[in-house]
């Protein structure tokens, strides 16, 4: 096992964007798929799915769960740079994505997140989301040196105002 | 219904929200979130990972949580920040129970901003934390 997984080559990229994208149009039918799906088999609130109600909240209109992913099932981004379909395969770490090879790790697992949320997303929105490489930290766990690499997530709407911030964190070991 | 904010006061207890996971749910939050993921959709893989089979995904659990808040704060309420560690798995068929308590109120441009430390916690034996977590909400 090595003494440390993090490389001088590996902070260097600490700042450095590791990617961008820009959503398709969001759909009442994206909102209420997403909506149907979180709350299974509760149903699913008005407020995401029954226009007329959610022209009585505080909204004025369908909004979409905090939770929801535009960036789901391809993005425009995507789309502008030839691809018809997301490609099934494994996980690319941030080093690879920045040209560096990856750690020498095995196992991968979600280690949390912190947001904070500005405007709420609307049928219409396109989202943008600029993703920054934001620090590496490592630590013995139960199973072994464990790497924990968190990045920074920003996405704004068509407006350019803020929809949330995000610090999330992947943990390698 | 939503919560009343005059009665919100630290101690207070969100409405628990329960759920027995397992494919049924996971496949349709895949189905939205194009998350195919093998460990998500096979214990085969689960096992390779070195878990007793498929588990949940994290960012469920983390829809949960925000189900959980806007549940009792009604639609006028607003999410103004909310934290999570995942910490153990959602293992198929495990029944999960996201749970909350109000830590602090204070009012703040006329709204009544409430801390709250927040859990998902297996439902048969609330000291198996999975993914413990905080937000900070306005109720209107």
């Amino acid at each position: 096992m090595p003494d440390s997984h993090i490389t001088p080559q590996m902070l260097d990229l600490i700042g450095l964007e590791l990617r961008s994208a820009t959503s398709f149009p969001v759909t009442d039918s994206d909102i209420r798929r997403w909506a149907i799906a979180v709350y299974y088999p509760d149903p699913a609130p008005r407020l995401f799915w029954d226009a007329g109600y959610a022209a009585g909240t505080a909204h004025g209109g369908i909004v979409a769960p905090e939770d929801f992913n535009p960036f789901a099932w391809l993005t425009q981004t995507e789309a502008d740079a030839g691809v018809v379909a997301r490609a099934a395969g494994g996980f690319v770490g941030p080093e690879e994505t920045l040209g560096l090879p990856a750690p020498a790790t095995t196992a991968i697992i979600n280690g949390g997140t912190e947001v904070e949320y500005g405007v709420r997303m609307r049928p219409g929105d396109v989202i943008s989301s600029s993703t920054t490489l934001a620090e590496y930290k490592e630590r013995e766990g139960r199973l072994g040196l464990m790497l924990f690499t968190t990045s920074l997530d920003t996405w704004t709407n068509q407006r350019s105002e803020t929809v949330k911030t995000s610090r999330n964190t992947l943990i390698r070991y | 219904m939503a919560v009343d904010r005059d009665t919100v006061t630290v101690g207070t207890e969100l409405p628990a929200l329960v759920r027995t996971t397992g494919f049924d749910n996971w496949n349709r939050y895949a189905a939205v979130n194009d998350e195919f993921v093998p460990i998500h959709m096979d214990d085969d893989a689960g096992r390779a990972q070195g878990f007793p089979g498929a588990f949940g995904m994290g960012n469920l659990m983390w829809s949960y949580l925000h189900n959980l808040v806007r549940d009792w704060m009604g639609d006028d309420g607003r999410i103004v920040r909310m934290g999570c560690s995942f910490r153990s798995p959602n293992l198929r068929g495990m029944t999960v129970e996201a749970r909350g308590t109000v830590t602090a109120v204070h009012d703040e441009d006329g709204e009544r901003v409430v801390e709250l430390e927040l859990s998902v916690v297996d439902h048969d034996d609330h000291d198996t934390v999975l993914v413990p977590a905080t937000a900070t909400v306005a109720l209107r």
